[in-house]
C-alpha cells in the first residue's frame, strides 16, 4: 500500500517548547486516520505540518512520496477543514466553495457547477446564494467540507471539525463523514480529543501526549491492548492496576482491565461500592478493593448493589492486558 | 438577618429615580439618546442648515451687503474658472493624499495587527499616537524647516551626492517649485504625515478582526500570497480603509493651514472659505464653498456603500 503521508523523526519546536517531538508516522492511502490526544499533545501541530502552515524544525515529511518540507500550503494538493470553519464572510456560500477553483483559474460557469455539485454532496444544494453568517453551525461545517472537497485533494485534513456541534448533530456528522470518506476513497486525517469519536470513526488511531506519539493502531488494538498507562487512561475508561494484582503478570508492570470484564462472583474478592451511576442498559459502579479503585460496568438487569454495600467480584485474568515497561 | 422575600423600596430621590427607570426601560433609552440627538439635531444639523441657507443668498457687488433672497447665483459663481480650479485642486490633492496614506498605512497596520505582540504593540501605539500629542502648528512649521531650501532635507541630499535628484524632482512641472516647502509636493508630503495616524488606526482595527485562519484557509485552498491579498485580506480590510479614507479625505478637503504654510500659494477650499468670509466678507460664497466638501463626502460615502465597503461590518 502506498503511504499518503509519512513522518520520519519529525520535530517542531516553538522556542523551547517541543510541540512535536520525534514523530515517525505512516498514513496509508485511502485511510481514515485519527489523531487523538488531549489539548497541547501535538496532534494539531502534526496536522498543520501536513497542511504546510508549519514547517518541521527537523525530520522529513513526505506526501505521496514527495518531499513536503519547505513547500508552501498553496502548492500542496491537501485541503483542510478548519475547527473554526474559516469561511470567508464577504462571499456567499457558492463563492466560498468555488474559491479553490477560482484561484486555479477555472472558468466561472465551470467552477459554479462544481461548487453546486460539492454542495449537493454535503446535502446543501440550493444554499449557494446565502451568506456564511446566515447558516447554522452544522451547515457551516458542511460548507467548509464542500469547500475542501471541491478541489479533489489527495489528503483531507480535519481539525476537530465536529467540536462546535451539539451531540445529536455530531453523531449524525460522524456517520456522514465516514460514509463520505468510504464513497470518495480519499485519505482523511482527523484530529480530535474525543476518544469515542476517534475509535468509532477511524481505520487507525494515533494517540498523542506531550508532543510524542504514544501508540498507533486499529481502534481495537488501542482499546484492548494499550501500550502505556497514558493510552489506557485516555482512550478507555479502562482500569489501570498493577499486573500482579490483576493476576496477569509480574510485579512492577501495569495492566489494563476493561470495566465490562468485571462481574459479580460469589467466590470473588470483596469490593466496597463507592459510587453508582445509572447509564441506561448498564450500571457503572465505583469499587474499592483494598487500596485499589476500580470501575465496573454491570448489566442493569442484575440485582443492583447500593453504595456502601460490600459485594464480591472477579475477572478473567486473561482479559487483563499487561502493558510494556514504563518508558 | 433580614428574611423578607421582597426588600422595601429604597428612599432618596436618586434611588427612587433609578428604581423608576428600571421599571421603564424605554425612558432610560430616551434619556441616553437625548444628548446625542440634541447634539446632532441642533448643534450639527442646525448649523448646517443655517450655512446652507446662507449659500442661497448673494452679495451685492457694489455695497457688499448680503441680499437675503433665494438665488443659485452664488453656486454659479463656484463654476467660474478661478473658483472651479480651487475645487479641482483640493479634490485631487485629497484623493492623492488618501491613496498614498492607504498604501503607506497598510503594511504598518498589517505588521501591528499580525506580528506585534505585548511590548512591541505598545510601542506601535505610542509611535502612531505620539505625533498627535504635539501641536499641529508646531509640526507643520517643523516640516517647513525640514523642507526649506536651506533645510535638513536639502543638506542630506547634498551629503549623499543626490542633489541632482532633488533638483530633478523640483524642476518637474506643476508639482515642483523653488524648494519643497513652496511646492505642491511639499504640501502633499506634510498632509500625508499629519493624517497618516487616522488611516493606520482604522486599518489596523479592521485587520485585527481578520482571523489568522482566514488567510491560512486561502493559502490552503491554493491561493498564492498575491491572490490571498486581493481576494481575502484586502476585501476584509476594506471597511477599515474606507473609514480611514473618510478621515484623510475630509480632513484634507477642509484644511486651510497646511497649504498656507507649505505650498505654492495657490488656494485650497479651506483657504477660499477663510478668505471669502474674512477679508472679502462674502459669506454666501464662503458657505457655497463649504457645501462642496459636504456634497463630495456624501457622494463618496454613497459610492463606498454601493461598492460594498460596509458589507463586512
Amino acid at each position: 500500500m502506498t503511504e499518503a503521508v509519512s513522518f520520519r523523526g519529525v520535530s517542531r519546536y516553538f522556542g523551547h517548547v517541543r510541540a512535536v517531538d520525534g514523530v515517525d508516522l505512516d498514513i496509508c492511502d485511502g485511510e481514515f486516520f485519527a489523531m487523538l490526544g488531549p489539548s497541547g499533545s501535538g496532534k494539531t501541530t502534526c496536522l498543520r505540518l501536513i497542511a504546510g502552515f508549519e514547517q518541521p524544525t527537523s525530520g522529513e515529511i513526505k506526501i505521496y512520496g514527495e518531499e513536503a518540507s519547505g513547500v508552501p500550503p498553496y502548492r500542496r494538493n491537501v485541503n483542510t477543514v478548519f475547527q473554526s470553519y474559516a469561511l470567508f464572510p464577504h462571499m456567499n456560500v457558492r463563492d466560498n466553495v468555488a474559491f479553490g477553483l477560482r484561484v486555479k483559474g477555472v472558468s466561472k460557469p465551470e467552477r459554479h457547477k462544481a461548487a453546486e455539485e460539492a454542495l449537493a454532496l454535503v446535502e446543501l444544494a440550493g444554499f449557494g446564494d446565502r451568506r456564511a453568517g446566515e447558516l447554522s453551525g452544522g451547515q457551516r461545517q458542511r460548507v467548509a467540507l464542500a469547500r475542501a472537497l471541491v478541489n479533489r485533494p489527495r489528503v483531507l485534513l480535519l481539525d476537530e471539525p465536529l467540536g462546535a456541534l451539539d451531540l445529536k448533530l455530531r453523531e449524525q456528522m460522524q456517520h456522514e463523514l465516514r460514509q463520505l470518506q468510504r464513497s470518495l476513497g480519499l485519505t482523511f486525517v482527523f484530529v480530535t480529543h474525543d476518544q469515542k469519536e476517534a475509535l468509532s470513526m477511524a481505520d487507525r488511531v494515533a494517540v498523542f501526549a506531550d508532543g510524542r506519539m504514544q501508540q498507533v493502531g486499529t481502534p481495537e488494538e488501542i482499546y484492548s491492548r494499550p501500550a502505556s498507562r497514558f493510552v489506557a487512561d485516555f482512550v478507555g475508561s479502562s482500569n489501570v492496576i498493577p499486573a500482579d494484582f490483576a493476576g496477569a503478570g509480574p510485579a512492577g508492570r501495569w495492566a489494563s482491565l476493561r470495566p465490562e470484564d468485571i462481574h459479580l462472583d460469589p467466590r470473588g474478592r470483596d469490593a466496597v461500592v463507592t459510587s453508582r451511576a445509572y447509564h441506561g442498559r448498564v450500571i457503572k459502579l465505583g469499587l474499592s478493593l483494598g487500596c485499589h479503585k476500580l470501575t465496573a460496568l454491570l448489566p442493569a438487569t442484575a440485582s443492583v448493589p447500593e453504595t456502601g454495600e460490600t459485594i464480591r467480584v472477579s475477572w478473567d485474568a486473561g482479559r487483563a492486558h499487561v502493558m510494556g515497561p514504563e518508558a | 438577618m433580614n428574611s423578607a422575600a421582597i426588600f422595601p423600596a429604597r428612599s432618596g430621590l436618586v434611588a427612587r429615580a433609578v428604581d423608576w427607570m428600571i421599571r421603564h426601560p424605554a425612558m432610560f433609552t430616551f434619556l441616553m439618546v437625548l444628548p446625542i440627538s440634541l447634539w446632532l439635531g441642533i448643534v450639527y444639523i442646525g448649523s448646517l442648515i443655517a450655512l446652507l441657507m446662507q449659500s442661497f443668498f448673494s452679495i451685492d457687488e457694489f455695497s457688499g451687503v448680503i441680499v437675503k433672497e433665494f438665488t443659485l447665483g452664488t453656486y454659479a459663481e463656484l463654476l467660474r474658472p478661478a473658483n472651479f480650479d480651487i475645487i479641482l485642486r483640493t479634490i485631487l490633492m485629497a484623493a492623492l493624499v488618501t491613496l498614498a496614506s492607504a498604501v503607506i498605512a497598510f503594511p504598518i497596520a498589517y505588521y501591528a495587527a499580525r506580528y506585534a505582540k505585548g511590548k512591541w504593540k505598545a510601542l506601535f501605539y505610542i509611535g502612531i499616537m505620539l505625533p498627535l500629542w504635539s501641536s499641529y502648528l508646531v509640526k507643520v512649521y517643523a516640516w517647513k524647516l525640514v523642507l526649506a531650501k536651506e533645510g535638513i532635507l536639502t543638506w542630506i541630499f547634498e551629503k549623499l551626492h543626490l542633489s541632482w535628484l532633488l533638483d530633478g524632482i523640483l524642476s518637474l512641472p506643476v508639482i515642483g517649485g523653488n524648494s519643497l516647502s513652496v511646492s505642491y509636493l511639499g504640501t502633499f508630503i506634510v498632509f500625508i504625515y499629519i493624517w497618516l495616524p487616522y488611516m493606520i488606526i482604522p486599518v489596523q482595527a479592521a485587520l485585527e478582526r481578520v482571523p489568522g485562519a482566514m488567510l491560512e484557509a486561502a493559502s490552503d485552498l491554493g491561493a498564492t500570497p498575491r491572490q490571498s491579498f486581493r481576494m481575502v485580506l484586502f476585501p476584509l480590510a476594506l471597511p477599515g480603509i474606507i473609514a480611514g479614507s473618510i478621515f484623510t479625505f475630509s480632513l484634507t478637503l477642509g484644511d486651510y493651514i497646511i497649504p498656507q504654510i507649505i505650498g505654492s500659494g495657490r488656494l485650497f477650499i479651506g483657504q477660499a472659505v477663510y478668505v471669502q468670509q474674512g477679508t472679502a466678507g462674502n459669506i454666501p460664497l464662503a458657505a457655497a464653498f463649504t457645501v462642496v466638501p459636504i456634497v463630495i463626502m456624501g457622494v463618496y460615502l454613497w459610492g463606498a456603500r454601493k461598492m460594498g465597503a460596509f458589507d463586512a461590518l
